[in-house]
């Protein structure tokens, strides 16, 4: 493939632009871009002459001449986005969470690898150096068995009753577990895979009217440990988004966040020769490289830096966050949907596939 | 400019290193007098320049300076705009258009029209960022501002969408409606100066990380050294301590070693910690 891909960012909300600008920013991109709005696609044409704007998606499928796409639109409309990103051949990038329905989660994972296109989530904490680095010491056995996780995420997202966007309504894909309980979860996933059976979850509204602003739940992991999950997305103390992971095992323990990895080893063990008995504290200052470009954290980078290799140098998959694993937190997602509702009503049903939208142009769908 | 700025991100629980301590100095400044204590002991060790954030609480730290003017007689303030949480909180409460709005002073023809939602196509997005830049304004009102910066985030954002004529609006408001000198404030110094001499921007005043780490000065250490080198920029250093991984000493040495730096913004929360840097910087950059 030649030096330079032809990519398309679709959707240029708070993520999208985010991610348009990186995109643009990196060596190896033609960059495009596609939205509906109309006074913030006429304020880009006006202003970035280099820059392709489209406002259908269709006619950027058709006319793009794409060799890769970035989909950072409403949750909602990740499936079927992709679906005919993957149709027409094109390599995709799609925000997290990846589907509103695991099942499609999958179809798409297995349609991807049957086309060969490199597929790929932006949950980005798999990115940050310390969780990296919690993965590593994990994958080393240094902790012994490990009997219990705390996952937690906070943030100040809804702090009052109004407000009026997608993010607020469940059906869009908002709320407080598909926004923010995917991320610990989706480490979660990457510590210890799908969990076999999750219990106790509470999906509780604080402020919103239509979705959830608290999660808790208890999810147990195949010959694995048991894990508290507790994210609450209405919490002003925490100036933004924090992740952090506390895990106990039978040699120690790690607490880590985006800033540091602690491990505490109650013996040293071969398989991480730097590491000492006690305390050992790494940071992210000296676990992180530089990207070529830096927006809003090493990691936002990182990852569209692999996924633009992948696809300029034809590799058979993403470095990380494939389809598969995505689909892996789109299932623990479902799974907590369906304990919250067995706890209120005994008769609920599973959540309703989602992919009933009309007819009427691509982004409308959000509104429809 | 002088040779030392005193930082505010001490004072808004923002630690590159630690949760832990970033939540014991939000407990710490939550009372503009804890923030005060700081600023006249760095005042009392001779630093007349505080380069903050357009945060709320920055606007009562203007009122105690405005309120007593013969204590803090040459004291100067750089505001760095926007403060990016307060419009991203904006966007997600309001969205997109209404983030505009909400920042729209009441009455202004320019809420009416994008009010209007209509009429948005032949919005001029010229005029919306020069309103958006007074609104930031407006806490520092009779005191001295002589240099304006564009925040890092802000910066990047536009810098990476190639929306670099904002760079050119930004300047020339600066400039026009207060006299000031227009700064830029990136993460990414060999891109942004490249892109502000292609807007004709001559010798940008530049702020971005500078240390012995290497530490989120991307583009590499070598582009770094060619542009404070070149003599094309006049260059802020910051995060030169790393959010201390580097000791001090080492530090201050390292930039005044390698030469085309004007000055160094830090943080300090302890008259000693300033009064250090202080020391060091006459030690190894010689007083102005």
């Amino acid at each position: 493939m030649s030096e330079k891909i032809r990519i398309a960012v679709v959707g240029l909300g708070k993520m999208g632009l985010s991610h348009f600008a990186l995109v643009n920013a990196h060596p190896n991109t033609d960059t495009l871009a596609c939205d509906a709005t109309g006074f913030l696609v006429n304020v880009l044409s006006k202003n970035l002459p280099d820059t392709k704007i489209y406002t259908k998606y269709e006619d950027l499928l058709e006319q793009g001449n794409l060799d890769a796409v970035v989909i950072a639109t409403p949750s909602r409309l990740h499936a079927p986005m992709v679906r005919a990103a993957l149709e027409k051949g094109i390599h995709v990038f799609c925000e997290k969470p990846f589907c509103l329905d695991w099942q499609e989660a999958e179809e798409l994972a297995a349609l991807a690898e049957e086309k060969g296109l490199i597929n790929q989530v932006g949950y980005h904490y798999r990115y940050v150096g310390t969780f990296q680095r919690m993965k590593e010491i994990l994958d080393s056995g240094a902790l012994g068995r490990v009997t219990h996780v705390l996952a937690e995420a906070y943030g100040p997202v809804i702090l009052k009753p109004k407000r009026q966007s997608w993010r607020s309504q469940k059906s869009e894909g908002g709320g407080c577990l598909y926004d923010y309980a995917a991320h610990p979860l989706n480490l979660l996933n990457w510590a210890f895979g799908t969990p076999t059976h999750v219990a106790g979850s509470v999906l509780n509204s604080i402020f919103s009217t239509e979705t959830d602003d608290e999660v808790f739940s208890t999810l147990s992991f195949p010959d694995g440990p048991t894990a508290h999950l507790t994210v609450n997305w209405s919490d002003e103390s925490h100036r933004k988004m924090t992740t952090k992971l506390s895990l106990i095992g039978t040699n120690g323990r790690i607490n880590v966040d985006r800033q540091e990895c602690q491990l505490y080893l109650r013996e040293p063990v071969d398989a991480l020769p730097d590491a000492r008995k006690g305390w050992n504290v790494q940071y992210t200052t000296e676990l992180t490289e530089d990207p070529w470009f830096y927006l809003r954290g090493e990691e936002y980078s990182a990852q569209i830096d692999d996924f633009v290799k992948a696809v300029r140098d034809g590799k058979s998959e993403a470095a990380q966050n494939n389809f598969r694993s995505a689909a892996m937190t789109d299932k623990s997602i479902s799974m907590i949907i369906n304990d919250a509702a067995r706890e209120d009503a005994p008769a609920a049903t599973a959540p309703q596939s989602t992919n009933t939208a009309r007819k009427r142009g691509w982004f409308n769908r959000a509104r429809g | 400019m002088d040779q030392l700025l005193f930082g505010d991100n001490q004072f808004f629980g923002i630690n590159h290193m630690s949760e832990e301590k970033a939540r014991s100095q939000a407990m710490r400044f939550q009372d503009t007098s804890a923030i005060m204590e700081v600023l006249d002991a760095a005042y009392d060790e001779g630093i007349r320049t505080f380069m903050c954030t357009t945060h709320d609480r920055i606007a009562e730290v203007c009122d105690v300076v405005r309120a007593n003017p013969k204590r803090y007689a040459g004291f100067q303030f750089y505001p760095c705009m926007p403060y990016a949480h307060k419009y991203a909180n904006a966007v997600t409460d309001h969205g997109m258009m209404g983030a505009l709005t909400h920042f729209m002073p009441e009455g202004g023809m320019l809420k009416t029209v994008l009010r209007s939602g209509a009429a948005l196509a032949t919005k001029d997005a010229d005029g919306i960022a020069r309103v958006l830049i007074d609104a930031e304004m407006k806490m520092f009102k009779g005191l001295k501002t002589p240099i304006i910066f564009m925040q890092n985030v802000f910066v990047d954002l536009l810098l990476g969408m190639g929306f670099t004529k904002a760079f050119r609006t930004f300047h020339d408001h600066v400039i026009d409606q207060y006299g000031a000198e227009p700064g830029f404030i990136t993460m990414n110094l060999p891109m942004l100066a490249e892109a502000l001499e292609k807007e004709g921007i001559k010798n940008p005043i530049i702020c971005s990380n500078i240390n012995k780490l290497g530490f989120r000065m991307c583009g590499g250490a070598d582009a770094y050294r060619e542009v404070l080198n070149s003599g094309k920029v006049r260059a802020i250093a910051m995060s030169v301590y790393a959010s201390g991984a580097i000791p001090a000493d080492e530090a201050i040495a390292w930039i005044a070693e390698l030469g085309g730096v004007e000055a160094i913004v830090f943080g300090a929360s302890s008259r000693g910690n300033i009064k250090n840097t202080c020391e060091l910087v006459t030690t190894h950059m010689g007083k102005k």
